[in-house]
């Protein structure tokens, strides 16, 4: 029988309750048994950055954790911050509008990783954008219209 | 779920780990940031079947100024490192290596004693601990002993670490007076492993010449790598040019022996040495004549 682990959560202000085994990686939880499919899992060894969330307010690697050690702490997804599909979050819209994607498979890790890097530094050079996009491999645009999307959100929350 | 199945235990204190580990030494594995761990269980290239989760022992998060030394918890997130006061008025070496470790989603979750201890020749963390001259709180059921930096890298991946031992705490003194500091490293991306990296300090005599000097490198030999012919070259003199050029061709050329990888050859690692000695003992030596006045 194997051993599981009581794991209660809170994910984009909503509570979850879950038995979980202790190898459950946590960018697993989220996808496989809470349904969040926004948080992508592309390297699984912390280098491409596609599973960022923030975890207690902060950006992590969530393929870098288990699930078992997220009990009682809050944590936000990709999903939790637009409104709803017609009210974008200002980082998301400058997405849409300076053409910050192709394929999206980064694009929520991405997004992770510039909400609290935004909240620090309000208004970055460009070569602190490029410092903070490091940890975040974007294998289709060549990053230029990343960091344009990245000053149009400083623009827009600023 | 990618890592192999495992015993899974999280203590809420130092007692309840340490009891675990004299239990469980020889097959189980301490996790804390979890930053290189996690990834090294995902591949399954290691697959212990005992995991000490030490994320919910309170009292091993810590930084604090005490005396004439700072005392850090293990438990610290390096994240925590890089923006503590009173880490950047005494040891300001630290704090400006600090942003070299990764990224910051890593940095978040990394802690000192998880880079310490996991003994990384390319990690900057090991080189800081020398460099800086701290010494390492090691506890097991029966007691602890204090391991100097310097003791304690045994080779790749290797530490002095008995089995059931935990490392609990850093302590390292402030740096002197009229001392100048410099951390480089050359890395092909930021937040990559760094080519080759080295972290220098520079203590002058009131008079102006050098007290003691200490260069140490990463990614430069099995461990971090000491270049003490260097620092002797240096070390009652007065610092100019010639004196640096010396310096920097010893560490490079003698004291330290990298193994090249799919980015780089050794002669372009010792190169790279060469050159970030001689900035570095640049800078350094600029600081530390500005802390003379």
């Amino acid at each position: 029988m194997t051993q599981t682990f009581p794991v209660t959560v809170t994910v984009n202000e909503k509570k979850y309750k879950r038995e979980v085994e202790a190898r459950l990686l946590l960018s697993d939880f989220l996808r496989h048994e809470l349904g969040l499919t926004g948080t992508h899992v592309g390297c699984e060894h912390g280098v491409c950055g596609a599973c960022t969330i923030l975890f207690d307010g902060e950006s992590v690697r969530s393929c870098l954790m288990f699930a078992v050690q997220a009990d009682g702490h809050a944590l936000i997804t990709v999903e939790g911050l637009a409104k709803d599909k017609d009210n974008l979050h200002p980082l998301q819209q400058s997405f849409w509008e300076a053409h910050g994607l192709q394929c999206g498979y980064c694009t929520p890790g991405i997004l992770m990783s510039m909400i609290p890097f935004l909240q620090k530094n309000p208004n970055p050079t460009e070569d602190e954008i490029r410092q903070a996009l490091s940890g975040n491999l974007c294998r289709c645009t060549g990053y230029q219209h990343i960091v344009d999307a990245v000053k149009l959100a400083a623009e827009k929350m600023g | 779920m990618k890592p192999a199945p495992f015993e899974y235990h999280v203590p809420d204190s130092i007692e309840q780990a340490l009891d675990l580990m004299s239990q469980h030494a020889d097959e189980a594995k301490i996790l804390a940031g979890g930053q290189s761990l996690v990834s090294a269980m995902n591949f399954r290239v290691i697959q212990p079947s005992v995991v000490i989760d030490l994320n919910r022992v309170a009292e091993l998060s810590y930084i604090r100024a005490e005396g004439d030394v700072i005392r850090i918890g293990s438990m610290a997130r390096e994240r925590h490192l890089e923006f503590d006061s009173s880490i950047a008025k005494r040891t300001p070496l630290l704090t400006e290596a600090m942003p070299h470790i990764a990224h910051p989603q890593i940095r978040n979750r990394g802690t000192i004693g998880g880079s310490i201890v996991h003994a990384d020749p390319a990690a900057e963390l090991p080189v800081l601990m020398l460099a800086l001259n701290a010494r390492l709180k090691a506890k097991n059921i029966s007691g602890e002993r204090w391991i100097d930096a310097q003791d304690f890298f045994a080779g790749m991946f290797t530490t002095a670490l008995a089995p059931d031992e935990i490392l609990v705490e850093i302590e390292m003194p402030f740096m002197p007076a009229r001392t100048g500091w410099s951390f480089m490293e050359v890395a092909p991306r930021a937040g990559d492993y760094a080519l080759m990296g080295v972290a220098v300090l520079v203590t002058l005599e009131k008079n102006g010449k050098c007290k003691k000097a200490k260069l140490v490198y990463l990614n430069a030999g099995d461990g971090p790598v000491d270049a003490k012919e260097a620092a002797k070259i240096l070390e009652g003199e007065k610092l100019n040019d010639k004196l640096i050029e010396s310096a920097s061709a010893m560490a490079s050329r003698k004291e330290i022996n990298p193994f090249g990888n799919v980015h780089t050859s050794p002669d372009f690692q010792r190169h790279l040495a060469n050159v970030l000695t001689k900035k570095a003992l640049k800078q350094a030596m600029q600081r530390a004549e500005e802390n003379l006045q």
